[in-house]
């Protein structure tokens, strides 16, 4: 009897904010669906676009989960990915790099971000909070430092890249009768695939379960063997390594390399996650969730977009509503725990 | 809880044998009586093939020896020259007042601190090695379960086994295999939770054992048990000691660290005593007596149960028919039912019972800790609405929290202040004491408590376990309370201080005190209590005084099945 | 054990002040390198000029930030990110008030203190929020104030509904300029003035007392007698209080009200702030003098850089990279290492066990 009591709570604690998050998800969706139909929102390119969209804040939200459940954090991804974007830009642009090199040029970068702040943070016990900071400061001033103006990229080869579609055996008619398959673009089937890897390396793999256990309490982590030092470093490597492809994704959408770009990306990376039910504290969270928190996103700027008259500052209000609502569910599902438990 | 120690299974004679077939090496004592032993050859005939190989005998069983191990800390020598000789298939109590070393020992020996001088080896390895993790620890062969249990609660029980050695199928981690070893091994040690479950929900025993499963499975050759049985209750304690035998008998060495002297008469086979920070010696359980080794402890003659006793032979305490504090109906749901209870001046109450009885619950309910749902609580002759600790202090009550490193000590605020917040408290933020009434008052309590540190400025985190209780109950006895709660304040601490505590309860009481008294040991609240009040499950089931004051009656009404009476 | 007394020296560098001080220092020196005229103060115009004059003008925001930074942090543990925000909504309540919710004015439509008493008020109840989350919700922090960091600039948009309202009048330009006759700037008073009034504060009551108790243990801090959900939420109210103090300094400099760039970024400038004075990030013992030490220290090297001919763009670079330097020096792991280092090349020094 005890056994089933067990099994209860895990299914109630965690899957039920996850299923809680993607239910959201679906009822903001049905909505847009239902209330702005004669603009398109039915139609399967939508929720194709929303991925589109958000393929690099994908990638980039499953490296972030990754040193979240750590109990760590990184505020330096949107930084990260302006540096790319503007390093990717002035490369090809201006120096006459071969866009392979650029891609090669941006994980580069990731994983130098990744590997400095992991140091730190892990070696020399700098709270990442500090560390990542830093890290935010250092890209975006160097991207000022590369260039104040912004770089569009021609480069024939890249260009194509982004603009490369796949097309999908579904689609929608148009008035006249005429099938539009819906497409998507190679970002989403990479962001797709880094999905399925970091879910099954979290689950599967004993690296990923030991960046739970010293989410969930580090001193014991230690005191159990495990490497806790070299594994926190890990993790924010291949939280760079992730920032640099998922700038390079974001890159192929935007085409250009700005100071300002990609300016609050971090905010929206953190919150995915916690809507997605990665806990700030460490132990907790999963890719899938995360990927979810980003098309919940996705979902409210579209709405909002399609809506017309509300200005962009309503999807970063709205976001903020959402999260608020997340923690404090959060909150109030620690606390019954805790009333259990004393 | 000590009181029922002794219907524990008896503990095999051969235990006491094997342990005693190998001379202890270093021991001051009985060193004549076991070469004797040695030198017989047909009392242990398998030893005789040994011998001919040239081997010494000492190499063949002896698994860690510690020699001139020394350690300091900012204005304190932890260790010096301490040793520590374990052998094979032994359970060896080390053992200690606080400030002792006992933990310091461990923790150097774990890695967790820095070993500064001396030599650490294990059986078979002829180096000395150094652990500066305790990952190496382990790699060596030690490992450890600490009274706070080093586990991750936001994995399950499978993954708490594993965690670091999954079994893999094709590089990934294979979770049907893990569940199905952890299910095996925890039915090995006759463990009984799901491996699926999460580590949080188990409960703190449970924990434990899951930890010395781990450990056991990790091939220790050395199993370190650092106060495992502070948070158990009789029956998983008795568990914990059937799991210990087993290892025993397999060969692990299992250092056990603890207060409780019955449990080290029930099950170890030999006792280290440091005092502190020096080796006294390393003695046979057998050969031991508690007196003598009580006195090797304190470093003088001392009879701990007849001291208190004879101080207060007809103690006359206070009666309930002046109460201070009376409760009606008192309740919370979910924690302790509603209760009556009256405290008189000068009395002392004590609560007792099984873990998980409601002991806390109550006091915490009485003292505004936590908010009652139910009843009427009536303070010096008046009935009163208390809505936190501070209305309470203010009403003249004071409660020393059962876990201090939790609910008590402000680790990184100085002795001084950490004596002083709660008298600041209630006489408000705007009343600043002055730095002057601040120093004495730390002053003050230092000596009467015999706190030892440093300076009053030392930040409470750098003092041992025993003298932050002090500085808990400082802080207590600074208000000049009324009604004094005290919550388990002996536990983790040594015979000399507790014996010092309890007369200091009884002075208080004297001084017209009202003091209610949780602890663990029965034999400690016969010693001090005017009154017992019996819990079970949550409730109070009964009220014990005068000729009832006697473990058997205590133990039938907390057991129950019996009449209940108010 | 170490017998002898520590020396004068010793006593300096153990003090918590002594790094954060090292850290101005060299910052001032490499200012007084790159500008030998850096200390030179001149009189022009009844009013102070000079290099050093304009770092400790420019610093008041921050100071009056750091303080309040200073306290959240001592009292639970985590920073209050939103305060570049709730800068902007104060200066947006200040100035759409002034201007009566025209996009630029002349003179006052409304009385300056009933603007001035509404923008702070809106501050304190942004503080207000982030208070209930933290302590009565015992959410983390930066997690709760993430939704004002993230909300607040957009509300402050909706004030002065989407434009930058100005406010030309000369009486509002003192609060960031100068007042009448006196050559010291207004801005300075205003940050000397909060550390003052809030050090008084802390040290004449047991506020302080009870702020790193709540800080180092919040659960033995509420038996003893605290409510630590008031402290918590008091000191994140006085954050926002603060935060809306330098908000209509700031906006006073510029006389107008932009949402988009008042405080930006002076929530990380006032997080490193109080790092570099010594604190610890994760609460309990704190103070203020170092955060004030480390808000000049990061204004002084803001100066450095611009006079290095760095652009405002990319003055973030190297402040991260100061930034990791400092932290790296004061992280307990980096002072161990280098004490390891100076044992082994001295062994001889050390007579009984090192500490």
């Amino acid at each position: 009897m005890k056994r089933q009591k067990a099994e209860k709570k895990t299914f109630n604690s965690r899957t039920f904010l996850l299923m809680i998050t993607i239910g959201l998800f679906l009822l903001m969706y049905i909505v847009g669906m239902v209330v702005f139909s004669d603009k398109g929102f039915a139609k399967p390119q939508m929720f194709l676009n929303l991925l589109i969209s958000n393929a690099g804040l994908i990638v980039i939200g499953c490296g972030l989960t990754i040193v979240m459940v750590t109990g760590g954090i990184d505020i330096s991804v949107g930084s990260v990915v302006a540096l790319v974007c503007m390093v990717m830009a002035d490369l090809m642009e201006n120096k006459g790099v071969g866009p392979f090199a650029a891609v090669a040029a941006a994980l580069l970068i990731g994983l130098a971000f990744g590997v400095v702040q992991g140091f730190l943070i892990s070696y020399l016990n700098i709270q990442p909070f500090i560390v990542t900071l830093a890290g935010m400061f250092f890209g975006r001033g160097l991207t000022a430092v590369i260039s104040k103006e912004m770089i569009s990229i021609k480069n024939d080869v890249f260009q194509s890249w982004a603009k490369f579609r796949i097309y999908m055996p579904f689609g929608s008619y148009s008035n006249k009768g005429k099938f539009h398959p819906a497409y998507i673009y190679p970002t989403v089937v990479i962001a797709l695939v880094v999905l399925i890897l970091i879910i099954l390396m979290m689950k599967y793999s004993r690296f990923g379960r030991k960046l739970y256990a010293i989410g969930g309490n580090q001193q014991s982590a230690l005191m159990m063997g495990l490497n806790v030092k070299r594994t926190k470093f890990l993790a924010y490597v291949l939280d760079g390594f992730l920032a640099g492809l998922g700038s390079f994704l974001f890159c192929l959408n935007s085409l250009a390399g700005f100071v300002e770009q990609a300016k609050g990306f971090e905010m929206d990376a953190i919150s995915a996650s916690v809507i997605g039910g990665t806990l700030l504290t460490g132990g907790v969270g999963t890719p899938i969730g995360t990927f979810f928190g980003v098309l919940i996103k996705g979902t409210i700027s579209s709405l909002i977009t399609t809506q017309g008259t509300l200005s962009s500052w309503w999807v970063r209000i709205a976001l903020s509503v959402l999260l608020c609502f997340f923690i404090v569910l959060q909150s109030i599902f620690a606390s019954l725990k805790r009333k259990k438990h004393s | 809880m000590i009181g029922v120690i002794g219907k524990l299974p008896e503990v095999p004679a051969e235990y006491h044998a094997e342990a005693a077939a190998v001379p202890a090496r270093n021991s001051r004592e009985g060193g004549s009586v076991s070469r004797l032993l040695y030198f017989n050859p047909d009392w242990f005939p398998e030893r005789r093939s040994h011998q001919k190989a040239g081997e010494t005998l000492m190499d063949q069983d002896i698994v860690l020896t510690m020699k001139d191990i020394s350690k300091s800390f900012p204005g304190v020598l932890a260790l010096q020259h301490v040793q520590f000789t374990l052998r094979k298939g032994e359970i060896h109590a080390l053992m200690g007042e606080n400030g002792a070393g006992k933990s310091t020992l461990i923790k150097v020996l774990t890695g967790v601190y820095e070993l500064e001088s001396g030599e650490i080896r294990i059986g078979g390895i002829d180096r000395p090695i150094v652990n500066h993790t305790p990952q190496e620890a382990q790699a060596n062969g030690i490992s450890t379960v600490y009274q706070e249990v080093n586990l991750c609660p936001n994995l399950t029980v499978a993954e708490n086994l594993f965690i670091g050695r999954e079994p893999r199928k094709f590089g990934a981690v294979d979770w049907k295999t893990m569940n199905r070893k952890s299910e095996e091994l925890l039915n090995s040690l006759d463990i009984r939770v799901p491996p699926t479950a999460l580590l949080e929900e188990c409960s703190i025993a449970v924990q434990q054992m899951i930890a010395i499963a781990r450990a056991v499975d990790m091939k220790c050759r050395v199993l370190i048990l650092d106060e495992p049985t502070s948070s158990l209750d009789d029956d998983e304690t008795a568990r914990l000691f059937t799991l210990m035998r087993k290892l025993k008998g397999e060969g692990v060495g299992i250092i056990f660290v603890t207060h409780f002297l019955e449990q080290v008469y029930a099950v170890a086979d030999r006792i280290t005593v440091l005092r502190n920070g020096e080796y006294v010696g390393e003695y046979k359980t057998k050969d031991l007596p508690r007196v003598s080794l009580v006195a090797k402890m304190l470093g003088k003659d001392l009879d701990d149960l007849a001291e208190i006793k004879s101080a207060h032979p007809e103690h006359r305490f206070g009666d309930a028919k002046t109460p201070v504090v009376s409760a009606r109906k008192l309740g919370r749901k979910g924690t302790i039912k509603p209760f009556d209870l009256d405290v008189g001046k000068g009395e002392v109450v004590g609560l007792s019972g099984l873990l998980g009885s409601g002991r806390s619950e109550m006091v915490r309910v009485i003292y505004g800790a936590d908010r009652p749902d139910c009843g009427r609580l009536t303070v010096k002759g008046r009935e009163v609405r208390i809505g936190s600790p501070l209305d309470a202090m203010k009403l003249g009550m004071g409660y020393l929290p059962e876990d201090r490193q939790r609910d008590g000590i402000i680790p990184d605020l100085s002795v001084r202040e950490n004596i002083v917040i709660a008298l600041q408290a209630k006489r408000g933020m705007c009343h600043l004491m002055s730095r002057r009434e601040m120093d004495e008052a730390a002053d003050r309590y230092i000596g009467l408590l015999q706190i030892k540190t440093a300076d009053r400025e030392t930040p409470v985190r750098s003092l041992s376990g025993g003298n932050q209780q002090k500085v808990i109950l400082a802080r207590w006895l600074l208000t000049h309370p009324d009604f004094l709660i005290l919550d388990e304040p002996t536990r983790g601490i040594d015979i000399g201080t507790k014996t010092a505590i309890q007369k200091l309860i009884l002075s208080l009481a004297d001084g017209g005190m009202a003091v209610v008294f949780i602890s663990a040991e029965v034999e400690e609240m016969l010693r001090t209590c005017s009154r017992l009040v019996v819990l079970r499950d949550g409730r109070k089931v009964g009220e014990l005084s005068g000729g009832e004051l006697n473990q058997e009656t205590v133990m039938k009404t907390i057991a129950g099945g019996g009449e209940e009476n108010e | 054990m170490s017998e002898s007394k520590p020396s004068v020296w010793e006593k300096i560098t153990a003090n918590r002040l002594f790094l954060p001080v090292v850290c101005l220092v060299v910052v001032l020196l490499l200012n007084v390198i790159k500008t030998p005229s850096f200390f030179q103060v001149s009189v022009r115009n009844g009013v102070l000029y000079g290099y050093i004059i304009d770092v400790v003008n420019r610093a008041s925001e921050l100071v009056i930030l750091a303080v309040g930074m200073t306290l959240v942090t001592a009292s639970s543990g985590g920073q209050d990110i939103s305060v570049g925000a709730v800068m902007a909504v104060a200066a947006a309540v200040c100035c759409q008030i002034l201007s009566g919710g025209q996009v630029t004015t002349n003179s006052f439509r409304n009385p300056l203190p009933l603007a001035i008493l509404a923008a702070l008020a809106a501050a304190a109840l942004c503080g207000a929020f982030n208070g209930l989350l933290v302590a009565k919700l015992k959410i983390q922090p930066m997690v709760a104030t993430l939704i004002l960091f993230t909300a607040g600039r957009g509300i402050a948009q909706l004030v002065t509904q989407g434009q930058i309202t100005y406010v030309r009048v000369d009486t509002y330009k003192v609060l960031g300029g100068y007042l009448h006759g006196c050559p010291i700037p207004t801005p300075i008073f205003f940050a000397v003035g909060t550390a003052v009034v809030v050090h008084l504060v802390l040290n004449k009551t047991a506020l302080g007392l009870y702020i790193e108790s709540v800080g180092i243990n919040r659960n033995a801090s509420r038996l003893v007698g605290l409510n630590s959900t008031m402290i918590q939420f008091l000191t994140y109210v006085l954050c926002g209080l603060l935060a809306g103090v330098a908000g209509i300094v700031a906006s006073s400099r510029i006389y107008s009200a932009d949402a988009n760039n008042i405080g930006l970024n002076l929530e990380m400038d006032a997080i490193l702030a109080v790092a570099l004075g010594g604190n610890f990030l994760g609460g309990g013992k704190f103070t203020l003098m170092g955060s004030v030490i480390g808000a000049f220290t990061i204004q002084a090297l803001t100066t450095t850089l611009y006079a290095m001919n760095v652009s405002g763009d990319q003055l973030p670079v190297y402040k991260a990279i100061a930034v990791v330097i400092i932290v790296t020096l004061q992280s307990p792991v980096f002072q161990r290492y280098v004490k390891m280092r100076k044992i082994r090349k001295n062994p001889a020094a050390e007579g009984g066990a090192p500490a």
